[in-house]
């Protein structure tokens, strides 16, 4: 009776300090020292906001960077993610895979003389841990660059030096693995002018 | 596979050890006698008293294993009630900006008992069930109480072994408050502002709509108190996300340095108890042999899952699609995995997470190759005791300890002795107990789960990779690890058989454990002689794993061939 008395009582203060407390404390640090993590890292072009630098969006022209496949319902669903829990040795990733390589080919194929199934980079027909991966690996952006450019009549050049300008390096240049943003590389090719 | 990739998973070590030894140094002294706050922090001594008189507890009055005990499990059957009656009345509560609905029973069930446990299984995904409400004030709250209950039992059952010729273990209110104020809670702080300044959310604002650049497209972000519950949840080895994905979402794990602080986070705790342990009965050397074990599987661990997922799973390798690394790309089996983390950093992830009894992820485990997933399998199997959760991994091992050491006595033929205490048939049993309990209970459930309809009912991918996905399902749940090959779903059979397995697993192990301390706490010590097999030295290390590959290790090896390895063969 007694543990039971101090158990009661035990978890309505911790629940106060841990539960209440200590989250609000790190909310106060939060939105003064850090105020656009804080939200979300969104990401605003004149003045409305698009999205955020931390989650795929759905990218179907041709004049923009494609995401990788998303497993989420619908695509890049910010609000449900989820992997595709698809076995290394299922028929559905496999159909899966050869349907994403093939629309690549079709997509890219024009702007990229003589392009195979082996140049296809991995992480292009394959869904994120989460759905909303922001980045594609630098080599998805090298394959995409050509038809981007040729859509956009912009040298491929600049296209290239874009992608660069976009892409995150390792944390400290150690941690982690270069990726490209593809939201934040085509806000800058917005930015840029073409058509 | 690149150098650059094994010089991270290098520097990861090296940090560990770097900041687990001092952690540990301190976690000695913060559950020592004499310890009282002081210097800058002197003023929270009124606190710690304040809540001693709350609790109506005399923090000098010592309990004896049944009492403590007793306490542990009435303490954990109130804070359940109380994280199942929140997600119940969620959607009538506060700080519900997403209108969130109350949680169905048995998966509200299943989660009380699952948070309790320290083991954060999720058959529910965080961003579309749960309140901020829930969150924050129920599950994240559960995230500390219940690292805080495995570190308090930890240092019960240590103090157990380094005292003599006593009956009582120590103030379980007092190791709990000592735990969750002097520990877990000033690292938070740290690791969330960390967090916070890499991008993880923390906020009160609801979800954002935005409509995206091409237009026409709404979509809806997902936030919350987010960098706050994560930080927590990776430092006591709790692992259940704020997303579904977990710490493969951008917004829980956004950068290179997050992940490697996640990772940190994730180990530190656990590694730091082996030196408390060392610094706690007066071993450090054997103290070093016990982390060297420890780092034996880990490094074994690494060295089948990272070559396995680099080189591909079937599937990809025979599409034609480029999975060489190099050239703009980390390659290998890309599916289910980040691009900012690519192969070596969700391995090391993977292989730590599995061996601490976290379960969190940033990579998804149903999608990987037979040989990479076999690897947290097994992890799990050996019973989290590789560094483990926080608390329970340690005093796990000592189950394996004591039946290396009784092993090891057998062959010269005296009475094994442990840091000067005869190892006898009563904690032979104990030990057996809690090392056999949890892969027995594991087989059992699986093979009920297989061969009955409402079983099946839970598997996603058929054949031999459902079969592992169940296998994993109770491995995951019973070991309180709580990652997941994902595919597995929830039906009333797989939520309350789940929920058993949680319980049973979790509790069985820890009363084993405080009755193991209490039995070693009332010997004598006696000198260590010419004959006494010694701890501290690398035999010791060869026997222990030896012994953990021969118990837990063979007794999944018969499910493994049922599951990975055949599945490893088919192509």
């Amino acid at each position: 009776m007694r543990n039971l008395v101090s158990s009661v009582l035990a978890i309505v203060v911790l629940t106060a300090v841990l539960g209440f407390g200590y989250p609000a404390l790190m909310t106060g640090f939060a939105t003064v020292a850090f105020p656009h993590q804080a939200g979300g890292s969104l990401i605003s072009v004149n003045g409305k906001v698009v999205g955020s630098k931390l989650a795929a969006q759905s990218f179907t022209w041709p004049r923009y960077f494609h995401e990788r496949p998303s497993a989420t319902s619908p695509a890049y669903n910010a609000a449900a993610t989820t992997f595709a829990n698809l076995g290394p040795t299922s028929s559905d990733l496999a159909t899966n895979v050869k349907a994403a390589a093939a629309a690549i080919l079709k997509l890219e194929g024009p702007y990229n003389p003589g392009l195979t199934i082996h140049q296809i980079p991995v992480d292009a027909v394959t869904t994120s841990a989460s759905g909303i991966d922001p980045d594609i690996s630098p080599a998805y952006a090298a394959l995409q660059s050509a038809r981007v450019a040729a859509v956009r009549h912009l040298p491929l050049a600049t296209v290239q030096k874009l992608v660069k300008q976009n892409t995150d390096g390792r944390s400290w240049s150690f941690f982690g693995e270069p990726g490209v943003n593809v939201l934040e590389l085509n806000i800058a090719l917005d930015k840029l002018g073409g058509n | 596979m690149s150098g650059q990739g094994i010089a991270q998973i290098l520097v990861y070590a090296v940090v560990l050890v770097a900041l687990g030894y001092p952690l540990g140094v301190y976690m000695a002294r913060v559950y020592g006698d004499r310890f009282l706050v002081s210097g800058p922090f002197g003023w929270l001594r009124g606190t710690e008293r304040g809540f001693y008189r709350l609790v109506r507890t005399d923090a000098k009055k010592e309990q004896g294993w049944k009492s403590y005990g007793k306490t542990v499990l009435i303490f954990s059957v109130v804070v359940m009630g109380v994280l199942y009656g929140i997600q119940r009345l969620q959607g009538h509560l506060f700080l519900n900006p997403d209108h969130m609905k109350a949680v169905p029973p048995h998966l509200a069930l299943n989660t009380a008992a699952s948070f309790i446990t320290n083991t954060n299984w999720q058959y529910y995904g965080g961003e579309y069930t749960m309140s901020y409400l829930t969150q924050m004030a129920g599950l994240a709250v559960q995230n500390f109480v219940s690292a805080a209950v495995g570190m308090a039992v930890l240092a019960a059952v240590v103090r157990g072994i380094a005292r003599r010729s006593m009956g009582t273990l120590g103030n379980f209110w007092v190791d709990l408050y000592r735990s969750l104020f002097y520990i877990l809670l000033p690292l938070c702080l740290i690791v969330s502002a960390i967090l916070i300044w890499q991008g993880v959310p923390q906020t009160f604002h609801a979800h954002a709509t935005v409509t995206t650049l091409q237009g026409a497209h709404q979509q809806t972000i997902a936030r919350g108190p987010v960098a706050s519950q994560i930080a927590m949840k990776q430092l006591g080895t709790n692992g259940g996300g704020y997303y579904n994905s977990n710490s493969g979402v951008p917004f829980e794990n956004p950068t290179g340095l997050s992940n490697f602080l996640e990772m940190l986070a994730l180990l530190l705790i656990p590694a730091g108890q082996v030196f408390m342990f060392g610094k706690m009965v007066f071993a450090r050397r054997h103290a070093w042999m016990v982390f060297a074990a420890m780092f034996a599987v880990f490094a074994i661990g690494l060295a089948v899952n990272l070559p396995a997922e680099q080189h591909g799973s079937q599937v990809l390798r025979s599409s034609g699609v480029n999975i060489t690394q190099g050239h703009g790309q980390s390659g290998g089996n890309m599916a289910d995995k980040e691009i900012r983390f690519g192969q070596a950093a969700t391995a090391n992830w993977t292989v730590a997470t599995s061996d601490a009894s976290n379960g969190s992820v940033n990579g998804g485990f149903d999608a990987m190759t037979p040989a990479g997933g076999a690897v947290p399998l097994v992890n799990l199997f050996l019973g989290e005791v590789i560094f483990g959760g926080v608390g329970s991994g340690l005093y796990g091992m000592f189950f394996y300890i004591i039946i290396a050491v009784f092993i090891a006595g057998l062959m010269v033929g005296r009475t094994p002795e442990w840091l000067g205490k005869k190892i006898e048939a009563r904690e032979i049993k104990l030990a057996a107990l809690g090392a056999l309990f949890v892969p027995t209970m594991v087989l059992t459930m699986t093979a009920v789960a297989i061969v009955t309809k409402s079983g099946l009912a839970s598997i996603y991918n058929h054949g031999v990779h459902g079969f592992t996905e169940t296998l994993y399902a109770y491995d995951s749940q019973a070991n309180n690890n709580g990652s997941a090959f994902a595919g597995y779903g929830l039906t009333s059979f797989s939520g309350s058989f789940g929920t058993v397995a949680l319980l049973l697993g979790r509790f069985v192990p820890l009363l084993a454990a405080l009755a193991l301390g209490a039995s070693l706490a009332a010997k004598k010590t006696v000198p260590a002689s010419s004959g006494t097999f010694r701890t501290d030295g690398p035999t010791f290390v060869v026997l222990l794993v030896g012994v953990i590959a021969l118990t837990a290790g063979l007794m999944i090896l018969p499910a493994l061939t049922l599951g990975p390895i055949v599945e490893g063969l088919m192509h």
